[in-house]
């Protein structure tokens, strides 16, 4: 007993204080990235052929990039010539819809809270069931990240839950392969009206690398429909906390 | 006697060069050589003109060798399973993949549910225009009044990758458990398949349509390490690895010793962080809350440090064929060294907390039981069958890279239970640290990534790497243009999903989240 308190004592507290400060990201950490158009060079498009998703796009000169695509992997800036694109430390991505997840020269619109009428029954209470359908385990970790003590997710009242019946929503990872589908509606359908859907991870929403595959959907939109999109490969757990607290209302 | 040609870990040799036996001297020879100790680390087909080629890679792990050979089969051999126990899995695959029907298997089912690659050929005489439903299939059954089944899964109560299990019970004690799965299947062989044939940069649906043509050859797509990455998420690195691996195997050529210590380094980071994540967890599921709590936290320590190097804490974008794509400044190493020390410390001081206390090593003490025999015949791979008493591990039977020269000792233990696998990985974190700080402590100089020479023409690779749950085997063929022919993944939970289902002989039905837990296997990197 005496061992157990000692070690408590030693481990300390450990909890971020986010929201209420700022995150620490880690100095490489690739967030949003950004498009630079008094670098970009006319009509060169080594970015878009080396982008291995299609993420990237030209027209009238100007790039946008698809975050709901993007791996994150730097093979754009790798290529390109003029160093245009960049990602920067920007950590907060989710957004409500899919078309938001652009980045072109419009501003970024982050999520917004779920209504009022939504926000009063889920807003201090929300338990989730987690779907892993072709989820590769680094969103999944990431979200279960979010369980430890460093993120507490318990003191925002939400919570991951066993069953589909006990829960408000559901958060799906993965590409949802043909495998995984009737599953995944099961699941749906098992949870009580009224829910939300939370997509993590650029498989859940564009199917990612294994977008086109015949054994995969493509992400969870095309099954069920999605009231939150969380980007990333996979995204930064502070990236979902963010996501998680935006729709809820609880960041602005 | 037949000699067989050898390469070692992460060397590639003409296909000539590798014989070709008849289907009944295949079969001799693998049951001799397994007989004499080969471990069977990959066995595949691929399709040469209309007929099957069926390659296999034997570890010959006290010579530190690999032995290949191969046959060619129309539609139906003799099984080796029956002889052979650790190819039963590799001849399911065979036969899903393929359409080709190993004949006496003793246990013959698709195990990721997915249509032939050979269109009008399957095994079971499917017929084509039906849907393949996963885990629609014949169980093993056990009858009798007092006996019951539990089925569980695909969709489990935690936030954890789907799969089913089926478990015949009588009262609390379990008699069999079978495990299927197959709903992460998200066709990666297939689709690298694909970017061989069609030779265009897009895959699949956009194969067709697309007008871009890959510059490079397929086996250099830039596709190709993205899947690599996320084929099994957690062991991003150690595929990662064996992809580049094979890739400098081919274009023979050795990267850099900085770019190679980066790359150890990054495995045994992955290895740290997966390791601590693992005992966290079996400290949760038998309810002892501060390791479970603070191994959480430390889990994602580990995984920052990775961030250290690269950005993303699983090492996404860090290896790429050549060597490594990030080269850290000298504060970076002093932080890195820095936090793993505190890390560790910590680490130390909750896992600690485990062996004292005896509720806990109750609770993990003769429970999951597997015999060295058992581990041994149907081929375990890693900490699994480490804990039973078979000593084999890749980074010191089967060294590449930075291995050659800088040892790293494997870890056994004997009793092959929940408690021998919680303490190989607590060991295992202890020599982990200690290889980190002795690789900065002398961090080479010099470049990290360097050009690789094209593929050579007609060969075949092999590389093998010691990821966190056991060895990874990745093999690739080209053709006579240098072109990728085929590329065949094995991740360790391949070999090692049986292995749980047998834990589970004879132990309360309560005590499969624990044993479960004590495997942790990967179902992407099984379902590819």
């Amino acid at each position: 007993m005496l061992r157990i308190l000692r070690a408590r004592l030693q481990q300390g507290y450990r909890t971020i204080r986010f929201p209420e400060e700022p995150p620490v990201v880690p100095e490489k950490y690739l967030g949003r990235p950004q498009w630079d158009g008094g670098k970009c060079q006319g009509d060169c498009i080594a970015c878009i052929q080396a982008c291995p998703t299609g993420a990237l796009s030209k027209s009238k000169g100007a790039v946008a990039i698809d975050l709901g695509r993007c791996l994150f992997c730097t093979d754009c800036t790798d290529a390109c010539p003029a160093g245009a694109i960049q990602f920067t430390a920007e950590y907060r991505l989710a957004t409500r819809t899919r078309e938001a997840l652009v980045v072109d020269n419009r501003p970024y619109a982050l999520a917004k809270a779920l209504d009022e009428k939504a926000r009063k029954l889920f807003g201090r209470s929300l338990k989730l069931r987690q779907v892993s359908a072709g989820g590769c385990n680094a969103c999944e970790a990431d979200i279960n990240v979010l369980n430890t003590v460093g993120f507490d997710l318990g003191r925002f009242g939400i919570q991951f839950v066993a069953s589909p019946r006990h829960a408000d929503g559901l958060l799906i990872t993965g590409p949802v392969p043909k495998n995984m589908e009737l599953a995944l509606k099961k699941t749906y359908d098992a949870t009580p009206s009224p829910k939300i859907v939370i997509v993590v991870g650029v498989c859940a929403i564009s199917g990612g690398i294994f977008e086109g595959h015949p054994e995969v959907n493509n992400g969870a939109a095309s099954i069920v429909p999605v009231d939150l999109f969380v980007p990333g490969c996979p995204p930064h757990p502070i990236t979902i906390l963010d996501g998680l607290l935006r729709l809820l209302g609880r960041i602005e | 006697m037949i000699t067989l040609p050898q390469i070692h870990n992460g060397q590639a040799l003409p296909l000539q060069n590798v014989p070709e036996l008849a289907v009944s001297d295949f079969r001799s020879l693998i049951l001799e050589r397994v007989h004499r100790g080969r471990r069977i680390s990959s066995l595949f087909g691929m399709p040469d003109g209309d007929q099957i080629m069926i390659l296999a890679v034997l570890a010959h792990d006290s010579q530190g060798m690999l032995e290949l050979c191969r046959m060619r089969v129309h539609d139906r051999y003799p099984a080796l399973t029956p002889d052979v126990p650790q190819a039963h899995w590799f001849e399911r695959e065979i036969a899903e993949q393929w359409g080709i029907v190993p004949e006496g298997h003793p246990w013959l089912k698709p195990i990721r549910f997915h249509a032939s690659y050979v269109p009008g050929r399957d095994a079971w005489g499917r017929d084509r225009a039906m849907p393949i439903e996963p885990c629609v299939t014949n169980y093993f059954r056990v009858e009798g009044e007092e006996i019951h089944e539990v089925a569980v899964g695909p969709v489990h109560a935690g936030i954890i990758e789907p799969g089913h299990f089926r478990f015949q019970c009588h009262g609390e004690n379990v008699l069999h458990l079978e495990i299927e799965l197959g709903y992460q299947h998200r066709g990666i062989e297939r689709a690298i398949r694909t970017i061989a044939d069609c030779g265009l940069r897009i895959a699949d649906s956009q194969c067709a349509s697309s007008s871009i043509r890959n510059p490079q050859s397929a086996i250099r797509n830039p596709r190709l390490v993205h899947y690599m990455e996320t084929l099994a998420g957690d062991t991003t690195i150690g595929h990662a690895t064996a992809y580049a691996s094979i890739l400098e195997a081919l274009g023979d050529m050795t990267p850099a010793p900085r770019a190679q210590a980066l790359r150890a380094i990054a495995l045994e980071l992955e290895r740290l962080a997966n390791h601590t994540g693992d005992l966290g967890a079996l400290a949760g599921d038998v309810g002892f809350l501060p390791t479970a709590s603070y191994c959480g936290r430390l889990r994602g320590d580990f995984l920052n440090i990775t961030a250290l190097l690269c950005g993303n804490r699983f090492g996404r974008n860090l290896i790429r064929p050549g060597g490594a794509r990030f080269d850290p400044t000298a504060p970076a190493v002093d932080n890195l060294l820095i936090r793993l020390d505190k890390t560790f410390e910590d680490v130390q001081n909750a896992v600690d907390l485990l062996w004292e206390t005896p509720s806990v090593m109750s609770r993990f003490e003769g429970t999951g039981t597997v015999s060295r025999q058992d581990a041994a015949r149907l081929g375990l791979v890693g900490p699994a069958a480490r804990s039973a008493g078979v000593d084999l591990d890749v980074r010191s039977d089967l060294p590449w890279g930075i291995y050659q020269s800088h040892e790293l000792p494997s870890v056994t233990f004997q009793t092959g239970d929940v408690a021998a696998r919680a303490y190989v990985r607590w060991f295992e974190i202890q020599k982990s640290i200690e290889f980190i700080r002795d690789m900065t402590a002398a961090l080479p100089d010099g470049p990290v990534l360097q050009e690789v020479p094209g593929p050579a023409q007609d060969h075949v690779a092999v590389a093998l790497v010691e990821g966190w749950r056991g060895e990874i085997c990745h093999v690739a063929v080209t053709d006579e243009q240098g072109q990728l022919r085929h590329y065949k993944i094995t991740d360790p939970s391949f070999h090692n999903w049986f292995g749980l289902a047998l834990a589970l002989r004879g132990q309360q039905i309560s005590d499969f989240p624990l044993c479960n837990k004590s495997f942790n296997l990967s179902y992407c990197g099984h379902d590819l």
